[in-house]
């Protein structure tokens, strides 16, 4: 990708490379798991791969696995998955200011990379950088892509090999949501995340009883209201004491 | 057992679905924003959908049948709490770690 470019976009490269890196550390087990899940559920080698390859999107293939071997219907399996993956609207919005005039030939390519953590890291950059060239910010953007995509691929395939080798009685099939709990875990940092958290798994235990999964969709919904409805309360709060004591910023 | 004709119908839709979601803006709407309230709502999509999908896995493992296993909801909940407290890496690790562990004195 850096070949045949500026001296200042080659280092671009390698520095979004570098900077990206210390995530191989949770892509590495994440498609391990990944794979060996896969194969636990009964697909063969080429399809964990292959679906590994067309979604690169680790919390919507297990989602959609865990949903197609509860025998779930094929609409209801593409919703939820797909609920996972909405998440990616608002960094596709939020790398327009940066990557939003590079050309369509790149923004195609850009997309079908764009994960948790290359959108996080490279836009950390570039808010702190706004003056970095746009050819520079591409670079670095593909720099985050290749150190995060290649092991993806690579340990799904790892994964895969491996999963008929796991004994039963190291239960793999329990690294399934253990990966989900990893996944949001980190993002308990706020009151309205705890709350959504909360209403997501009391309404999940609610509808359990709904027919084709639908409980999952009708507890996301309610969660996703709950948090909103929690910032809002908290932003209604703050303006108000904001005007009898003067703003601190 | 998933059957083929589902499994390659469901990764085609969703390879496909993923990626205009991803697409959306970057490549369609150019410079233009998504209103708040809904931005607000999508900041939650991942702790409204995740912990959802996960609490019947926990309370009702297909593995055992559907029947309640209480090293697998300690194991769970550790999982949580190193993850909160530590990050991804550690939810995994004190998860799994946590389950052998229990596994292995308790049954």
């Amino acid at each position: 990708m850096s070949e045949n470019r500026s001296p200042a976009s080659r280092a671009a490269f390698w520095r979004g490379f570098r900077d990206c890196s210390p995530f191989v550390v949770i892509v590495i087990p994440f498609s391990t798991l990944f794979g060996v899940a896969a194969r636990d559920a009964g697909l063969d080698l080429f399809q964990v791969v292959a679906m590994s390859a067309i979604v690169i999107a680790g919390a919507a293939q297990f989602t959609a696995l865990s949903l197609l071997q509860d025998g779930a219907p094929v609409f209801v399996v593409l919703l939820a998955s797909l609920a996972v993956n909405m998440r990616m609207a608002m960094y596709s919005a939020a790398l327009v200011p940066h990557l939003g005039k590079a050309s369509l030939r790149l923004r195609m390519l850009m997309a079908y990379v764009m994960v948790d953590q290359t959108y996080a890291v490279s836009v950390q950059t570039y808010e702190a950088e706004p003056q970095m060239p746009l050819d520079e910010k591409v670079s670095y953007y593909f720099g985050c892509i290749i150190v995060v995509c290649i092991p993806w691929y690579l340990c799904t395939f790892l994964g895969a090999l491996l999963g008929q080798a796991i004994p039963v009685s190291l239960s793999p099939d329990f690294a399934v949501p253990i990966c989900f709990i990893a996944l949001f875990a980190p993002m308990l940092h706020s009151l309205p995340h705890l709350v959504a958290a909360g209403v997501s798994v009391l309404a999940a235990v609610l509808f359990s009883g709904l027919p084709w999964n639908f409980g999952l969709i009708v507890a996301a919904l309610l969660a996703m209201l709950a948090g909103a409805q929690v910032e809002f309360w908290q932003i209604r709060r703050r303006t108000r004491t904001q005007t009898v004591v003067a703003p601190l910023d | 057992m998933i059957d083929d004709h589902t499994f390659w119908l469901v990764t085609f839709a969703l390879g496909l679905g993923t990626y205009l979601i991803r697409f959306s803006f970057l490549g369609l709407l150019g410079g233009r924003q998504l209103p708040d309230w809904l931005l607000t709502h999508l900041r939650y999509v991942g702790v409204a959908v995740l912990p959802a999908l996960v609490t019947p896995m926990i309370l009702w493992p297909a593995s055992l049948n559907g029947s309640f296993d209480p090293l697998r909801m300690i194991a769970a909940l550790a999982a949580l709490l190193a993850g909160a407290r530590l990050g991804v890496i550690w939810a995994i690790g004190v998860g799994m770690g946590s389950l052998w562990t229990l596994q292995f004195f308790f049954s």
